[in-house]
């Protein structure tokens, strides 16, 4: 069935049905193969950015400390430069006053770049939904998000499971007909 | 001092000020012309000596907007909580304290902010969190945001 994570079953995972849809897409034996050796490489190496806006930082900080080791995934060196990051875990309530903020950082990352919302803030505005002036709603409606992490805030286990996710996703993903598409995209304009 | 002197001594200095329950802080309802003046005294005074104002909220009562003011001294180690009203609400006026509590400054600013009381003779009275072309003050009752506010 394709993607393997170390240590967790295939059929341990939910959410099986939406990555097999990528699958669909189909693609040739070579470029399957190669696409496998870069996928292998990226999504052993997600670099995060040093980016959290509340509590949920804090568990995101826990998940990175000794006891949970976000590093056993690769996704271990938080980057200080959106340049150098590779996914930006929204960590917290966003603000009208920090959404663009947050759109700008999430502009200056280099491509491929991935989004994860943690926490119920940054999935729908979590406790600010009623009767707030001043929470954006959901952090979709400003940057395009991959996985969602539930919890107010989520135990750093379900961000671990969070991050499986994203590898599992990027595992699924041809860099090299994205770049390709990418670059006939370009010219076509 | 004892909760019921500090009672005496503001009843002394403000008569018409009224006493409201409370379990945790003595409690007054200061009328506006006299609170600065009062402010003043009991900062001063040797056995009052209220000098640290640690709580400046705005309030929105409905019928009235105000502020209310915790007071400390570290001297005697006494708390104290005054409640200062204005019943206009659309231009709600009351003085500033910000020259006896230098703290006072960003506090009342934050209430300018967003219950929209503007304070005599601040120095610098601007909002401090919102944008400054923002319409209204958000944390009345009566704000409306049709946009961003989903009612329940």
């Amino acid at each position: 069935m394709g993607v393997k994570i170390k240590s967790m079953k295939y059929n341990d995972f939910k959410d099986n049905e939406d990555l097999e849809l990528i699958d669909k897409s189909g693609g040739n034996i070579l470029l399957t193969t190669i696409d496998g050796i870069l996928n292998w490489g990226r999504s052993n190496s997600i670099w995060p950015l040093t980016f959290a806006t509340s509590c949920c930082g804090i568990e995101m900080m826990a998940a990175g400390a000794a006891r949970h080791d976000f590093a056993r995934f690769g996704i271990e060196v938080y980057r200080a430069s959106p340049r150098q990051a590779d996914v930006i875990v929204v960590a917290g309530t966003i603000t009208n006053k920090m959404a663009p903020v947050l759109k700008r950082l999430y502009d200056q990352m280099s491509e491929p770049k991935y989004v994860i919302a943690m926490g119920a803030c940054a999935i729908s505005g979590g406790p600010f939904f009623y009767n707030s002036y001043h929470v954006v709603k959901g952090v979709e409606h400003i940057i395009p998000v991959d996985v969602y992490v539930p919890g107010c805030p989520p135990r750093p286990e379900a961000l671990l499971y969070g991050v499986m996710q994203l590898q599992r996703k990027l595992k699924k993903e041809s860099f090299i007909k994205r770049s390709f598409n990418k670059r006939k995209w370009k010219y076509e304009m | 001092m004892t909760n019921e002197n500090i009672q005496k001594k503001i009843l002394e200095l403000v008569p018409e000020a009224t006493e409201t329950a409370n379990k945790q802080y003595p409690t007054f309802i200061i009328p506006a012309e006299k609170f600065h003046s009062l402010c003043e005294k009991i900062k001063q005074s040797e056995d009052l000596a209220f000098d640290y104002l640690f709580c400046l909220s705005g309030m929105d009562w409905g019928d009235s907007l105000g502020v209310v003011y915790h007071l400390f001294s570290t001297k005697h180690e006494h708390t104290v909580a005054l409640k200062v009203k204005t019943a206009d609400r659309n231009n709600p006026e009351l003085d500033t304290i910000c020259d006896i509590w230098k703290t006072a400054d960003f506090l009342e600013r934050e209430v300018f902010d967003l219950f929209g009381i503007k304070f005599r003779n601040h120095p610098d009275l601007r909002r401090i969190f919102l944008e400054e072309n923002w319409n209204g003050h958000p944390l009345r009752k009566d704000y409306v945001d049709e946009i961003n506010i989903v009612e329940r």
